[in-house]
This record gives structure tokens, C-alpha cells and sequence, in this order.
């Protein structure tokens, strides 16, 4: 059950090669993170999932089933997706986005809309705001807009591709801190693409490194990848070096205090 | 100035309005080869950049067509299709088409190509087929694009019909052709007023259409 990728490859008509090879699964309810620089086929692999980008090699399976024997526009909609920079349809109100997939399966307008209305709270927006267009919205929250999109069809599988890539560090990390907390309630399957290792070990329940073509340096959870990284590309992608990521404590005054590789407390051992 | 004032008081004479000559009936006359012209153009030309512009496909061939016929000139074709199918509003309502024909193509796949990217990949992402894609998407968000190129399309073909008097007894253009002929100038400048008048007003109508079509105007939230 869950996600399985079994040795897709994908290779362009012009020769490029997206990805190789690349072999991988995640049970229901938990989270995958691909992770990995630009050019390193993470959002093709994810892509592969809604069959928005067809694999020329292998297949991937979702609760066992081939989604190559699925119609693709069904398939599409019974899976919840977050583009990058929201995506949101511009001449369509906030609400009427939300509602898309319903609307488009054949509830009523009216019923998707009261849903939507729930979906926005769901997502920490205020439900007035339904009555707006995505460009009268901040960044933060046309992301929560498109998760509550990508919810709306009560979806077992969602795809998120950087979504939370285009927003400043902090609301980022506000909207980080409510994927967690949703995750927690509703268990959803989700595939998350991005080049934050720090967004992956905070969301993943497993992580995969990729390099460039698509080609899996490490797989595993964050703890597995932190304790033993594969090779000197994962160290230096994760960061093992960094001061940030080399910690100890100090005693004070009979306290434990964390610190960094540059001594900057961070803070107190419990 | 005298033979300005002579055209309007032309324009302005009783005697020229009502009947199967009056300015009225010309006017009406006129605006139906317009409409006509670019309709039928539009049937032809709007789906087709529609298909160009979502696919992505075709494009040079077809924009180096719709160039090649642009660069035809519209009386020289009149008088080929004149010669071909006789006297009548036949040979020159296809002339108009065919001067309808680019700016209508080139509208439509500029609108559609002109959609948001990312908002066209999210809705196909989301489910939608490419019908939906096309209908929801593409052509609301490029709305005021091909709408433009109507504009642009009726504005030449509304100009242009003028040229329907010339092989036909149809149209404005029918003041100006029988003016000529009797040196009758009052009269031809009147003909050339109302031929402006009606483009500006249609102009104007178009550019306010095209305004309302305009993808988030009017929609700020009180």
C-alpha cells in the first residue's frame, strides 16, 4: 500500500535524462520528501505520480494499482496538488479555487462552496477572505489557498512541489509548522518535493537525496541520513560540517546548554 | 471648409435618409457586411489560433500563412474574386474575411499563449481535461487579447467595406464610388464622414468590451 516507484527512468525525446533508475516507496499516511538541487529530476519523479510527466521507463503504483491503467483527468482529481507559487486560477475568486475539483466531480456549486468556506479555516485563513481574488492575497496566503485546494476532494495522496518555496522565512516556517499539525489530524499520503534539506527533515517521515539525473545518493529518515550519511555529497547537502549542525553541550551552572560548532547557544538540553 | 460644410448638410438632408438608398439603410447595409466578414473569419480564425496557442503546435506555418495573406492586397483580390464569381456581395464579403482572417488568428493564439503558465499547468494538475483547460483557463484569462484582435479585425473590415460598392450596391461605399463618378464631392465626403463615424463608435464599443473582459477588472472587493 502507499506510493511505489519501481525503477522509473525518464528521458526526454532530446536526450536529456531526468531521472534513472530510481526505485522507492512510502507507506500510507507518511511523508516523502525528494530533496535535491535543481536539474535533479524531484519534481519529474513527483510529477510522475498524477501522470503529469509519463515515466519512459518503469512504473509507479499507488495502493498497488498501475496509475498508467488510470484515466488520467480521475486520476488527477483523487489526488490533492500544491504547485509551486500557488498556481491559483487569477480570474476565479479565492473560494471558487478552493471549490475547483469538487465542482469539477459534480457537487453543486453551492454545497463546494460552504466546504471551501470550512477548508479556509481548516488552513488558518479567515473565511471573508473566500470573497477575494488570489492577487489581493500575500504570498503566505495564496499557499494556504492552494492547500486548501488541494484538500478539497478529501484526496488520499497529495503532491506538494516546493510549495512553500516562494514565501519568506518566516511565514514559511509558520506554514511548515501548520502542514505538521495537519498531517498530524488528517494522515494523508504526501509526496514533497524541495531543495530545503531542513523543509524535508522537518516534513519527511522518509527522505531521498537526489544528485543531478535523478540518481539516489541516500534514502532513509532524517535520523538515519543524520547518523550516517552515504558519502561526502549527503555531508555536505545536509550539512554535517556546518556549525549549525554540530552540536554539544556545556555545562552551566548545573544546566545543560546546547551549542553550536561556533559555541552560539541554541538551547537548553531537557 | 465650404465642402465640409456641404457634407454635412448632405449628411443632414431629409431627402437622403429612408428608402432603398437612405443613409440609414446604407448604414445598415454596411454593418451587416462588417459583422458578416468578421464573424465568418472569426468562425474560421478563433478556433484555430485557440488550437495553436494550446498546443503550441503549427505555429510558423500557419502565422507565416496568415502573413503571406495580410500582404495581399484587399482590392486586387476583390477585383480576382469579382472576375471569378461575378458582381454581387459574394466576392467582396470573401475579400473581407480574408482581410479579417490574420488579426483575428493572430488575437486568438496570442490571448491563449498569453494565459498564466502556472496557472494553466495547476488546473491541468488538478484535474481539469483540456477542454476545461482550454474553456476555464486559456481563453478567460486571454480574454482581452483576442478580443483585441476582433477589435482590430472589425476596424479594418468596417473601413474596408467601403470597398462592397465597388462591385456591389452595398454599403457606405456606395456614396463615395457614385460621387466620384458624378463629381459629386459633398457627396463622397459625406460617405467617407459616416464610414469614420461607424468605425469610432464600433471602435469604442470593442475597447469598452475589451476592458470588461479584462481578467481581474471591476473585481476589487468593497
Amino acid at each position: 500500500m502507499g506510493i511505489e516507484f519501481r525503477d522509473v527512468g525518464k528521458t526526454y525525446p532530446d536526450g536529456t535524462v531526468a531521472v534513472t533508475g530510481f526505485s522507492c516507496s512510502i507507506p500510507s499516511h507518511r511523508t516523502l520528501a525528494l530533496v535535491g538541487t535543481s536539474g535533479s529530476g524531484k519534481t519529474t519523479l513527483m510529477r510522475m505520480v498524477n501522470r503529469m510527466v509519463e515515466p519512459t521507463t518503469g512504473t509507479v503504483l499507488i495502493d498497488d494499482r498501475d496509475v498508467h491503467e488510470l484515466e488520467k483527468v480521475a486520476l488527477r482529481r483523487s489526488i490533492g496538488y500544491v504547485p509551486q507559487a500557488g498556481g491559483l486560477l487569477p480570474h476565479r475568486r479565492v473560494v471558487d479555487n478552493v471549490a475547483t475539483v469538487p465542482v469539477l466531480t459534480g457537487t453543486t456549486r453551492r454545497a463546494a462552496r460552504t466546504a471551501a468556506l470550512q477548508l479556509l479555516e481548516l488552513v488558518g485563513l479567515d473565511p471573508a477572505l473566500g470573497k477575494r481574488y488570489p492577487a489581493q492575497l500575500s504570498g503566505g496566503q495564496q499557499q494556504r489557498v492552494a492547500v486548501a485546494r488541494a484538500l478539497a476532494a478529501d484526496p488520499n495522496v497529495l503532491l506538494m512541489d516546493e510549495p512553500f518555496g516562494a514565501v519568506d522565512p518566516i511565514v514559511r516556517r509558520d506554514l511548515q509548522d501548520q502542514l505538521v499539525q495537519l498531517q498530524a489530524e488528517l494522515g494523508k499520503t504526501i509526496v514533497l518535493v524541495t531543495h530545503d534539506i531542513d523543509e524535508a527533515f522537518k516534513l519527511g517521515d522518509q527522505v531521498v537525496i537526489l544528485r543531478t539525473g535523478g540518481i539516489v545518493a541516500q534514502t532513509g529518515t532524517p535520523q538515519e541520513i543524520l547518523a550516517a550519511p552515504a558519502d561526502d555529497f549527503v555531508r555536505d547537502f545536509v550539512g554535517i560540517g556546518r556549525a549549525e549542525r554540530s552540536l554539544q553541550t556545556v555545562d552551566v551552572d548545573g544546566r545543560n546548554i546546547v551549542v553550536d560548532g561556533s559555541g552560539r547557544p541554541v538551547g537548553v538540553l531537557t | 471648409m465650404n465642402l465640409f460644410g456641404e457634407a454635412l448638410r448632405w449628411i443632414g438632408d431629409g431627402s437622403h435618409w429612408g428608402g432603398p438608398g437612405g443613409i440609414d439603410t446604407r448604414i445598415v447595409q454596411h454593418l451587416w457586411v462588417t459583422f458578416a466578414a468578421v464573424g465568418i473569419a472569426a468562425v474560421l480564425a478563433i478556433p484555430l489560433g485557440v488550437l495553436i496557442g494550446h498546443t503550441g503546435r503549427g505555429r510558423l506555418v500557419v502565422v507565416a500563412l496568415a502573413g503571406a495573406v495580410r500582404a495581399v492586397p484587399t482590392l486586387g483580390l476583390l477585383t480576382l474574386l469579382g472576375l471569378a464569381i461575378g458582381i454581387g456581395v459574394e466576392a467582396p464579403l470573401l475579400a473581407l474575411v480574408a482581410l479579417a482572417f490574420p488579426s483575428l488568428l493572430a488575437g486568438a493564439y496570442a490571448g491563449i499563449e498569453a494565459a498564466d503558465p502556472g496557472a494553466v499547468d495547476a488546473a491541468r494538475a488538478v484535474g481539469m481535461s483540456e477542454w476545461q483547460v482550454v474553456t476555464r483557463v486559456e481563453v478567460p484569462l486571454g480574454a482581452s487579447v483576442l478580443i483585441g484582435g476582433i477589435r482590430a479585425a472589425t476596424l479594418q473590415v468596417v473601413a474596408t467595406a467601403t470597398l462592397a460598392a465597388y462591385i456591389s450596391d452595398t454599403g457606405l461605399g456606395r456614396y463615395l464610388f457614385s460621387g466620384l463618378k458624378s463629381r459629386d464631392y459633398a457627396q463622397m465626403l459625406a460617405g467617407a464622414l459616416l464610414v469614420a463615424a461607424l468605425a469610432l463608435l464600433l471602435d469604442l464599443l470593442m475597447a469598452a468590451l475589451q476592458r470588461a473582459s479584462s481578467p481581474t477588472q471591476g473585481k476589487v472587493p468593497s
